[in-house]
């Protein structure tokens, strides 16, 4: 029950072709994340899988069903948008209840999932208030219940706590990660956020100007960028890319090696470079190191009580195990 | 305007309009009762002294009253139910993006802009007339009698011009009104499985409440005294004096300022009958 295939879909607005053809099944139960820079066609790639928006050319199944030409109501998929799009003049209770209504389930079954979705996001004590006199998390909350109670094949969420303070957001994050564990439905949630991708995912797609950069698990994505854009994308803070010289003594155009695989020493090592910016989060600290070899400051991570400090002299080792090269088309070299 | 002082100070700027629109308002307010208790007949024999209530008892004895008071309600009514009806079409169709909506839209506000006496005059003489309109023309098109317009269906003629005129003004606070819907909140209604016509009922009417309540209680407002169109057309026969024309006839075709000043007063309280009446039913839609 829930199964998403999509076969060589495009999709242009005009003469602006935004998604080229891209192929791309989501497994039954997988939570997916479509994760990109702004613009990239990841909103419209969900609107395209939900049906809101008709695609140009090529096949989208669900279930093995083809689903190209199904209206959005009949997909069997239930969307939580980034503006919430509840219902202002209805209740909580009505606003949950809605599409239930729309499909004619009898009022003591609308009445049972109802309450059992409002024990389920703590909305209980909300049921009768307007969607105006809630704040942000709660009316995420009652996005989400008027989702779940469809009982869909899949989730789509768009972007859905980027309206959010970051201690919510952290919340949320969580809360919607134990509904996937409990439903076991397949989720495709849309972000430009890395934390929120590398947090929840069991597969991460990749997307630039809508083409499929790489899709994998979070941590075959860590280990094993596929090219520079997306060894810069995921991680944080950035892997290190460097060109020139020093990256050719290891036969790659390009060299990436991530914050947390530099060793920082102030007697020996194989760059010099001296501290500029230092960020101390407590538990760590990242240091942006201007190095003599190379144009742009390196960020290294640290331990939280490292004293180092403005203007000191450093050394830098990068772990040679965990060193990613690529060549000038920016692809990986085994 | 939190502080003692700065409200005060308020107070006194606001004063001068406030006394201005008092002015405004009460003087012709008082001097309507003050004749409405005389007997005042300008061209036989000027003011004739007090007569107490007889004017009242006289305006709304007459046998022109109720159905002058019916006739009111009717055309409001009417005007009303088309306006809204069409505007609200009018509005979902003219946010549809298509080819040339600019000139569409000015288009359909032009008929606000033309003057209530030369539109009236229009449908009279280009529309109407049972010899000449192309109402006719249309009727003997198709082989039919055609109709006097204005004696035979006196009331819907003047609510079909009333309704020309006021629905632009419907139509554009209606449009105003559906382009601030948030197309999200239609998907969201599509993907729950509502159909067009239920969305239409459930998300985008519910979103209108405020405007049409808005376009209900202005437009009550003008409609009550609505008078170029009637004066124009059927000058107040065939069933289509309205209580503003009863008076108009009252002070300026008997002459007689004391019998029409108490029908203002009637009017008046007409007035506030069905404000009051509109408020009850539809005010709560203008709470926020
Ligand atoms: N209705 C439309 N008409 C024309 N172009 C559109 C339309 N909708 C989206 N686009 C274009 O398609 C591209 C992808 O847009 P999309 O909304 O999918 O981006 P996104 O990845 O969701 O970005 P963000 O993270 O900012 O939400 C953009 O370049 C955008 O300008
Ligand atoms: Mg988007």
């Amino acid at each position: 029950m829930g199964q998403i295939k999509l076969e060589s879909v495009t999709k242009s607005f005009g003469p602006v072709e935004v998604i080229p053809p891209l192929d791309l099944t989501i497994e039954d139960g997988e939570f997916t994340v479509f994760v990109g820079p702004s613009g990239c066609g990841k909103s419209t790639l969900l609107r395209l899988i939900a049906g809101l928006e008709d695609i140009t050319s090529g096949k989208i199944s669900i279930d093995g069903q083809d689903a190209t030409h199904v209206p959005p109501a009949k997909r069997g998929l239930a969307m939580v948008f980034q503006s919430y799009a509840l219902y202002p003049h209805m209740s909580v209770r009505k606003n949950i209840a809605f599409p239930m209504k729309m499909a004619g389930v009898p009022v003591d079954e609308q009445n049972r999932r109802i309450e059992s979705a409002a024990a389920a996001l703590n909305l209980t004590d909300y049921l009768d208030r307007r969607p105006g006199q809630l704040s942000g998390g709660q009316r995420q909350r009652v996005a989400i219940g008027r989702a779940i109670v469809r009982e869909p094949g899949a989730f789509l969420f768009d972007e859905p706590l980027s309206n959010l303070d970051a201690a919510l957001r952290v919340g949320m994050r969580l809360e919607i990660s134990e509904l996937h564990k409990r439903l076991k439905t397949t989720m495709i949630y849309v972000t430009h956020d890395q934390v929120e991708a590398m947090t929840m995912a069991d597969k991460i797609v990749v997307l630039q100007a809508g083409v499929i950069e790489q899709v994998g698990s979070p941590l075959e994505l860590y280990r094993a960028p596929r090219n520079v854009f997306v060894a810069g994308f995921i991680g944080s803070p950035k892997m290190n890319l460097l060109t020139g010289p020093e990256a050719a003594k290891h036969n790659a155009h390009t060299i990436g090696t991530r914050p947390e695989h530099i060793a920082i020493s102030q007697t020996e090592g194989t760059w010099s470079g001296t501290i500029g910016v230092s960020e101390h989060l407590g538990s760590d600290t990242f240091f942006h190191v201007k190095c003599d070899a190379f144009e742009d400051p390196l960020t290294v991570r640290a331990g939280g009580e490292v004293a180092l400090k403005y203007g000191d002299k450093v050394f830098l080792t990068p772990d040679l195990t965990q060193l990613h090269r690529f060549d000038a088309q920016g692809l990986r070299i085994a | 305007m939190a502080t003692q002082h700065s409200r005060s100070a308020a107070r006194i700027m606001m004063a001068p309009a406030v006394i201005l629109l008092l002015g405004w308002m009460l003087v012709p307010l008082l001097m309507t009762l003050w004749f409405s208790f005389k007997k005042y007949l300008p061209l036989r024999g000027g003011d004739l002294g007090w007569v107490g209530f007889d004017n009242y008892v006289r305006f709304i004895s007459s046998s022109s009253f109720w159905p002058s008071v019916q006739a009111t309600l009717i055309i409001v009514g009417g005007v009303l139910a088309i306006t809204i009806i069409f505007g609200v079409l009018l509005a979902i169709l003219l946010n549809q993006p298509m080819w040339g909506q600019g000139v569409v839209r000015i288009l359909v506000i032009a008929p606000f802009f033309v003057m209530p006496t030369v539109s009236a005059l229009v449908w009279k003489n280009m529309f109407m007339d049972p010899v000449n309109g192309l109402f006719a023309h249309l009727w003997k098109f198709f082989g039919a009698e055609p109709i006097s317009w204005l004696s035979e269906a006196s009331l819907q003629s003047i609510i079909l011009i009333v309704s020309w005129q006021w629905l632009p003004f419907a139509t554009l606070i209606l449009l105003t009104a559906i382009q601030s819907l948030d197309s999200e909140q239609l998907e969201a209604a599509e993907m729950d499985g509502a159909s067009p016509l239920s969305r239409f009922g459930h998300i985008t009417l519910p979103h209108l409440s405020r405007a049409i309540t808005v376009v209900l209680l202005i437009q009550t407002i003008f409609l009550l005294s609505i008078f170029a169109e009637i004066f124009v057309t059927t000058q107040g026969a065939f069933g289509t004096k309205t209580l503003t024309y009863l008076i108009y006839q009252r002070v300026l075709e008997s002459q007689n300022v004391g019998l029409g000043s108490a029908g203002g007063v009637y009017a008046i309280i007409l007035a506030n009958i069905v404000a009051i009446f509109l408020m009850r039913i539809v005010g709560k839609n203008l709470d926020a």
